[in-house]
């Protein structure tokens, strides 16, 4: 379905609305197809077509939200009614409101690449079979690859209300992901590749399965180094990790209610004068880039942290609101749940150095490719943060040994103001933040 | 909830370009929720998904398709699209013939939680707000939610199976922020039952409010983890998710076939310590994780996976099976009529020992003693895994001591399992779980008694 017709469904139901209630409508469509190659044949392909609705009312000062995953009409209705009672049982508050038109012109985004559409399923079944027999080819260590995969998706979304807010948004993206073994003796490591893009000719096949290649192999051979204080080298995939955690204690949500760090240092020097954060969904280059937020509101350029000092929250129209602000259109959701508040496109600003000039510049460190178990080691209320680390150690400017089984922790606040140098090499992947190769001071390597 | 003949009709459709097997799989499924945060019953959301997925395996090529359209000709449709990612053999039409065996429920549902008033669910929150406040004035924040969901799915496939099940599951989660000297600190803790309403007969919201406030008020006083290797000592129901990741996901067929899992080529060799046995149970009555049939048709089982010490059998799910000529064990699941099934686990645990928990820690001289594990992360292939210690405290001396903030905790499975020293005689469940494996959340239970490893790597910030 097209953006169009998804906004007519949408306006429907806000004509529903009653007198003194503010309604909200979303409505989603995809179209998704995806396939799973294993040793030269398909093991898997799957096609399919999704939508939903999301259906938010404010009456007497309370919000009630219900969703449903049809747009059968009779449903749309039923959809509706139980929104409508639900508001009856929650508790008033005078903040509570729909987004309304602010100005703001959504940015000219180039998110819908018609060529997807033309792209035959055989087509795509090839590039993933091409991807599983390059990252075979790819070193003689690699035994197997234990997924190979194509998937596309083709969506459009539709938000109006009560309150003049009319947006329709349609995205095409595809990628191809693969997740590699390689055994040496005994030992047997993992890795993965991706490629993204918003048409198939956008994909790097070779890209996907060279990384897919490196990540299992470099680690092979890898030890547990002794516990040690060390200056830490964070590559983009993980530093991109890292942001996302610190982006969401930006969020007015978190300051509102009590569970940001940051709180109350609006103005302060949070950070290493180094450290300029953005968050910018108007931005083409990000794969997470988009022209309207969860409300419907034009996305914008949020300047976070700039130079090291915090400058902004991030708000929805409730937290913008009740913050006595606006909302930056950060608004983030999907039509089964209320808009929260999230960063969208985040990203340091880029230093002049490449990473292999940050490397030679250290005596002693571990740079770090690839962590697990972050978001489990993290607690974004307190900033303590542990994480699994895997990598290569640092010696006298240059990479050396693997080392895995380490942790290394500190705390969100520490790190940041422990940044001694942002790489120059600014890297878009497919997560809401970017990565940038980061090194980091003093930070506690655990190991045996 | 669909006609007999519409879903036999639906299965000689997908066999028409030759498809060895056909399966469609149709799910209603209605949820509500109800959030307060910030003293404010912020909202009641009610959901309603139904679909079918429909699935067509020939030779080792499944195609897929869902769609939301119940009608006769959705889902012919989707039985279209999913046969044509499958074509090959050589077709023509076929009469499924359907025999409906259901399987007993693991237990029975008193109190569906749709006939209750969504006035009766807010007042819980109400409840659990001031008795989280009353646990002490450093308690400045609380989120306490309510969910409740019902999910009745419906499968048949071409072997003539047709099966149903009308699962229920009920939840209740309080989350706490206390602000110290030291700065903020959380404490968590949730219920969860397969069960109705009646879970809050037997689950007081206050109690739970207060233990989640009393997590966040012990940690204020906690001091940084230590850093390195040591004995971990833990406790009763506190790290059954260990053994979830960093041994039950090695046990999944479907990884074990594809060689990501250090357990390949295992069976009947020892791999723990000969007092540790294993079990996958998804038919352990009122545990987060159990259900009458899979989302295959097949009804749950006990699978043991270790006996004694010993690696008795992998979890099957129907293409693992078929293709070893062997039956499912009940392990395949799916998120959603919109996931094709795989093998999860269901209810898995350490079986119970014999030493006296207090013996245990006070034969340890120095590690970790941790009350509850966090999330983790497990690579199959290597066995590494990584957790977090969200309640934990220093061993000194034999002693439980201080508590310690958050750490992470890591090892690798194989070896953990080695390294079980000591297993207690106070086997207890853990908190219910989600499950994540490739993306697909599905509902988890996991148990231990105490239990002490003899080395693992504490990531704390402390020297």
């Amino acid at each position: 379905m097209n953006p169009e017709e998804l906004l007519e469904i949408a306006e429907r139901i806000v004509g529903w609305g009653r007198d003194g209630e503010q309604v909200e409508a979303v409505v989603g469509h995809s179209q998704e197809t995806e396939v799973r190659v294993y040793e030269g044949e398909i093991e898997s392909l799957s096609v399919a077509e999704s939508q939903g609705v999301g259906i938010r009312v404010i009456a007497g000062g309370r919000q009630g939200f219900a969703h449903a995953g049809t747009l059968d009409p009779d449903v749309l209705e039923e959809t509706l009614a139980e929104a409508r009672d639900n508001a009856v049982f929650g508790s008033p508050d005078e903040f509570f409101g729909l987004a309304e038109p602010d100005g703001v012109d959504p940015p000219e985004l180039d998110l819908y690449h018609e060529a997807l559409l033309k792209v035959s399923t055989e087509a795509k079944i090839d590039m993933a079979l091409e991807l599983e027999r390059a990252v075979r080819a790819g070193d003689p260590r690699i035994v197997g690859v234990e997924s190979a995969d194509y998937g596309d998706a083709v969506g459009a979304d539709a938000i109006a209300t009560t309150t003049g807010i009319r947006s329709t948004g349609r995205d095409t993206s595809c990628y191809l992901t693969a997740y590699s073994l390689a055994s040496e003796g005994e030992e047997t490591q993992t890795g993965f590749g991706f490629s993204v893009g918003r048409e198939p000719s956008a994909l790097n096949v070779g890209e996907a399965a060279t990384d897919a290649v490196e990540r299992a192999t470099r680690m092979l051979g890898a030890t547990q180094p002794p516990t040690e204080r060390v200056t830490v080298v964070l590559d983009p995939f993980v530093s991109a990790q890292f942001l996302g955690i610190i982006g969401g204690t930006l969020s007015g949500e978190a300051v509102l209610k009590g569970r940001s760090l940051f709180a109350d240092r609006l103005g302060d020097q949070v950070a290493a004068a180094g450290v300029t954060l953005v968050d910018d969904p108007t931005n083409p280059e990000a794969f997470t880039a988009s022209d309207a937020d969860g409300e419907g509101l034009a996305t914008r350029r949020n300047l976070l942290i700039g130079g090291g000092q915090l400058e902004r929250f991030l708000h929805n129209s409730y937290t913008g609101r009740r913050s006595g602000a606006a909302s930056t259109g950060s608004a983030v959701r999907g039509y089964a749940s209320t808009p929260g508040v999230g960063c969208q496109a985040l990203s340091l600003v880029p230093g002049d150095r490449s990473p292999d000039e940050l490397i030679a510049g250290i005596d002693n460190g571990v740079l770090v490719q690839g962590v697990s178990g972050l978001h489990s080691g993290v607690n974004p209320v307190s900033g303590d943060f542990s994480t699994g680390a895997e990598g290569l150690r640092i010696r006298n400017g240059e990479l050396a040994e693997p080392v895995r089984e380490i942790t290394i922790a500190s705390t969100l606040q520490r790190m940041l103001l422990d940044v001694a140098a942002v790489g120059s090499d600014l890297t878009w992947l497919p997560m809401s933040s970017a990565g940038v190769t980061l090194v980091v001071a003093e930070v506690t390597m655990s190991g045996a | 909830m669909i006609d007999e003949s519409v879903v036999s009709g639906t299965l000689s459709e997908a066999l028409k370009t030759g498809g060895e097997l056909a399966e469609v799989f149709v799910e209603d499924r209605r949820s509500s929720s109800a959030l307060l945060d910030d003293g404010k019953v912020e909202e009641l959301t009610s959901g309603r998904t139904r679909g079918a997925g429909i699935r067509v395996v020939v030779g080792e090529t499944t195609g897929f398709a869902h769609t939301s359209d119940l009608s006769e000709a959705g889902l012919a449709k989707a039985a279209r699209a999913a046969a044509a990612a499958a074509r090959g053999g050589g077709g023509g039409h076929q009469i499924v013939a359907l025999s409906r065996v259901d399987a007993p429920a693991p237990n029975e549902v008193e109190v569906l939680p749709e006939t209750v008033a969504k006035a009766t669910k807010v007042d819980l929150l109400g409840r659990a707000d001031e008795a989280a406040r009353g646990a002490g004035s450093a308690i400045t924040q609380v989120s306490a939610r309510y969910v409740d969901g019902r999910r009745r799915i419906l499968v048949a496939n071409s072997d003539g199976l047709l099966a149903g099940d009308d699962q229920v599951r009920t939840r209740f989660a309080v989350s706490c922020v206390a602000v110290g000297d030291t700065g903020m600190q959380t404490g968590f803790e949730s219920v969860g039952r397969p069960i109705g309403f009646e879970l809050f007969d037997e689950y007081e919201v206050d109690a739970l409010a207060r233990t989640a406030a009393n997590r966040a008020l012990t940690k204020l006083a906690a001091q940084p983890a230590p850093s390195g290797s040591m004995p971990v000592v833990i406790g009763p129901g506190g790290g059954g998710v260990l053994f979830h990741e960093a041994c039950g996901h090695g046990l999944e067929a479907d990884l074990v076939a594809k060689q990501a899992s250090v357990f390949r080529n295992r069976v009947g060799e020892q791999v723990a310590h000969p007092e540790v046995t294993l079990i996958d149970d998804g038919t352990m009555a009122r545990e987060w994780g159990a259900y009458a049939i899979d989302d295959e048709g097949r009804p749950a089982q006990r699978n043991v996976l270790i006996e004694n010490g010993v690696l008795t059998d992998y979890m099957w799910d129907l293409l693992r099976a078929r293709k070893e000529g062997r039956e499912s064990s009940g392990n395949g699941r799916r998120q959603s009529y919109q996931h094709l099934p795989m093998v999860r686990m269901t209810n898995t645990y350490l079986a119970n020992g014999t030493e006296d928990p207090a013996d245990i820690i006070a034969a340890t001289d120095r590690g970790v003693y941790v009350a509850h594990l966090g999330g983790g992360q497990v690579n199959t292939a290597t066995g590494d895994f990584v957790f977090g210690m969200s309640e934990a405290y220093l061993i000194e001396n034999g002693k439980i001591g201080a508590p310690i903030r958050e750490g992470n905790l890591i090892g690798n499975g194989p070896e953990v399992l080695d390294g079980i020293e000591a297993l207690g005689n106070d086997f207890a469940m853990g908190s219910p779980g989600t499950c994540g494996k490739d993306g697909q959340g599905v509902p988890v239970g996991d148990g231990t008694p105490t239990l002490r490893v003899a080395s693992m790597t504490i990531g704390g910030t402390a020297a």
